[in-house]
């Protein structure tokens, strides 16, 4: 196999590297004033307490919970989509992997942060981790925070590992493309990469490991993020379908996610040789797919409620339903299902545009989805006497939409810093080694 | 052998006049959060009165309910917080280790009776009130979840007691500040493990339920009230 990089490719693909836009400057200015606002804001809550937030008795866990869950959700974009990808073979993933990738790591870091956002004391947090101390106390290991511990920070470490060994050749071309300090940056990355055979085969291998290895760490992190709800005896949180449906979801907006990352890209870097109508049009179809999976996921839940006719469960399913929260419900079910379904599903509607607005709604869809398992279940347990209501502060919509900016101004900057495309995949790509097993995708 | 505390609620005798809530404020060092924050759902009382309305007005008659933490032996709450600071101590008590909260209020969403509160802010006496605290309860800082204790500061106390004379604790020497001040005698406190005790044979009271009993929590409190056949026009 020849792995020569012809120049015109890699010249567009590193391109962003060197030069450097105004738009660029706008993009990290903006993005970072709002990170900013954000951290000030958390700042102000530590200081003052809790309780500058809108939490209260009895919902207790309110907006940080939501876009905790939102963000693990957005997660599952990236690795499990390109690792499932690379497994089959699929020979269009070659552009879209690196893109994918990314997201995974960004919306993990920023998921992380909001159960320590949350905190009563945050300072105490280190109290989560694992640590020989010597009052000899361990985290309580019955809890599904523990778990998420482990969970979150397995899928972290792996999705990071996932992420920089298909980089390692590109840092490389672009050390050697280099000069002064960036030759040095890039070459302590590059971890001494010449591109010997022996090398070769050491990455592919590697490669096929963490792709394997990812999918069941990336199925069990939403596994166990929907056990902070299903383990604890609230009404519609009880659920055995919690998992595999937490985990639909993930995916779901995570598609939506790396659609939205991709046009944008697309956009800004001129990168329309590379992300092609082709590519939005087959992650358009993984979207229709996980579309139809969430609603079946939706009525199954919803009919097995209603029909038990329980109770408590009853007093949520109709909050939701046709009461308070049912502008909410409605909006989710438009977004996440009535929007995308003509979109996605007619050929001539799935453009680029169309996946675009289709992802939009999905995203808004499902953080709603989020709120409608989190909150009306809280607002309406066992007891008529306790129920209550909630309604975000100033400070949750700032670290929220702080959030959102983080994830642009790490994605600016990571597409400032590291070709966006991989591009030793896609020389690859062009003279395959073994002609694909599932035909021609591109 | 071990205590076992638990309660018995009469709520044939209760009149709902929540001398059992103030005394529990006074007794336990229960800020008080004001209007404003209380309408914000910050409002703390570790024994509620519960007022439930049946019938169409004017032939109306309430209902009072007092609910506290049930201490429950199979408690949802212990089991979900990361850090133990939610445990059973050995006497059955879920115990809640202030020092050792971080404040996920994962316990507050897992109990299913709402009856672990939490401190969204440093509580504040003003002055002269922050005299009347009581010293043997810690004050609760921000950020950590708080609950009924049993008033554990009294067990503590009459522990230390009975071991200095050398004897045994009697029934009904020991009360919690609610079932102290209940003018009608509707809490009744001690130890379950004591078969002669009031109430653990009022715990066996035929008029005796658990309150979401089928949650499986099994909760040491036991509500008394006239059951459905008694009545001359049950449904």
């Amino acid at each position: 196999m020849n792995r020569t990089l012809t120049k015109p490719l890699a010249d567009d693909l590193v391109r962003p590297l060197f030069h450097t836009s105004v738009w660029f400057y706008a993009i990290v200015l903006t993005a970072g004033t709002v990170v900013a606002c954000g951290a000030a804001a958390w700042a102000f809550q530590v200081w003052n307490g809790i309780g500058v937030a809108g939490i209260r008795w009895p919902v207790f866990w309110g907006f940080y919970l939501v876009n905790f869950v939102f963000w693990i959700g957005i997660s599952h974009a990236g690795t499990l989509i390109s690792a499932i990808l690379r497994l089959v073979d699929a020979q269009w993933r070659r552009p879209v992997t690196r893109c994918a990738e990314v997201i995974t790591v960004f919306a993990l870091m920023i998921g992380a942060m909001f159960p320590i956002i949350h905190l009563g004391r945050p300072w105490l947090a280190f109290w989560l981790f694992p640590y020989p101390s010597s009052r000899e106390i361990w985290p309580n290991f019955r809890s599904p925070l523990a778990w998420d511990f482990f969970a979150i920070n397995t899928y972290l470490t792996g999705s990071v590992l996932f992420l920089f060994l298909p980089m390692i050749p590109d840092l490389a071309l672009v050390r050697d493309r280099s000069t002064g300090w960036r030759r040095r940056v890039y070459g302590f990355l590059a971890f001494g990469w010449r591109g010997t055979t022996t090398q070769w085969n050491r990455l592919e291998s590697a490669m096929q490991i963490m792709a394997v290895a990812i999918i069941p760490v990336a199925v069990s992190v939403h596994t166990i993020v929907s056990f902070d709800f299903s383990m604890a005896t609230v009404p519609m949180w009880h659920s055995t379908i919690f998992g595999p449906y937490f985990v639909a979801g993930a995916i779901f907006s995570g598609i939506a996610a790396l659609i939205i990352a991709m046009a944008v890209l697309r956009k800004t870097l001129r990168l329309e040789a590379y992300l092609q109508p082709i590519h939005f049009e087959n992650l358009g179809k993984l979207l229709l797919l996980m579309s139809l999976l969430w609603a079946y996921f939706v009525f199954a839940e919803r009919l097995t409620v209603w029909y038990g006719n329980e109770p408590s469960e009853m007093a949520v399913f109709w909050a939701t339903q046709r009461g308070e929260y049912a502008v909410f419900y409605w909006t989710m079910v438009v977004c996440n299902f009535v929007i995308p379904l003509p979109i996605l599903g007619i050929r001539r509607l799935r453009t680029i545009t169309g996946c675009v607005i289709a992802s939009l709604g999905v995203l808004v869809g499902m953080w709603l989805e989020r709120f409608l398992i989190i909150v009306p279940s809280l607002a309406h347990k066992q007891l008529p006497y306790s129920w209550g209501t909630y309604e975000p502060r100033p400070v949750e919509l700032t670290i929220m939409a702080a959030t959102f900016a983080a994830m642009i101004l790490l994605y600016a900057l990571f597409s400032k810093f590291v070709p966006i495309i991989s591009i030793w995949e896609m020389r690859a790509g062009d003279r395959p080694a073994t002609p694909s097993a599932t035909g021609d995708h591109s | 052998m071990a205590y076992r505390w638990g309660m018995a609620v009469d709520l044939d005798r209760c009149t709902g006049c929540e001398a059992c809530v103030t005394a529990c404020h006074a007794e336990n060092n229960i800020p008080t959060v004001g209007a404003g924050q209380a309408a914000r759902g910050r409002a703390m009382h570790w024994i509620r009165v519960e007022r439930y309305y049946e019938g169409d007005f004017p032939d109306v008659r309430v209902k009072f309910r007092p609910v506290l933490c049930q201490h429950c032996d199979a408690a949802p709450c212990e089991a979900v917080c990361p850090t133990y600071a939610s445990h059973q101590s050995e006497d059955g008590l879920n115990a809640q280790v202030y020092n050792r909260c971080i404040g996920t209020r994962y316990c507050g969403n897992a109990c299913m009776y709402n009856v672990r509160f939490f401190n969204f802010f440093n509580p504040e006496w003003e002055k002269p009130l922050n005299l009347q605290l009581n010293p043997d309860v810690s004050i609760r800082s921000v950020g950590v979840m708080e609950k009924c204790t049993f008033c554990v500061q009294r067990i503590k106390a009459a522990k230390v007691l009975i071991k200095s004379e050398n004897r045994d604790l009697k029934d009904g020497e020991l009360q919690p500040a609610c079932a102290q001040a209940c003018p009608t005698t509707a809490l009744v406190f001690g130890d379950l493990n004591d078969p002669e005790s009031r109430v653990a044979r009022l715990s066996h009271s035929p008029r005796g339920t658990k309150l979401l009993e089928d949650l499986g929590a099994e909760p040491k409190v036991t509500y008394l009230q006239k059951q459905a056949w008694y009545e001359p026009d049950a449904h």
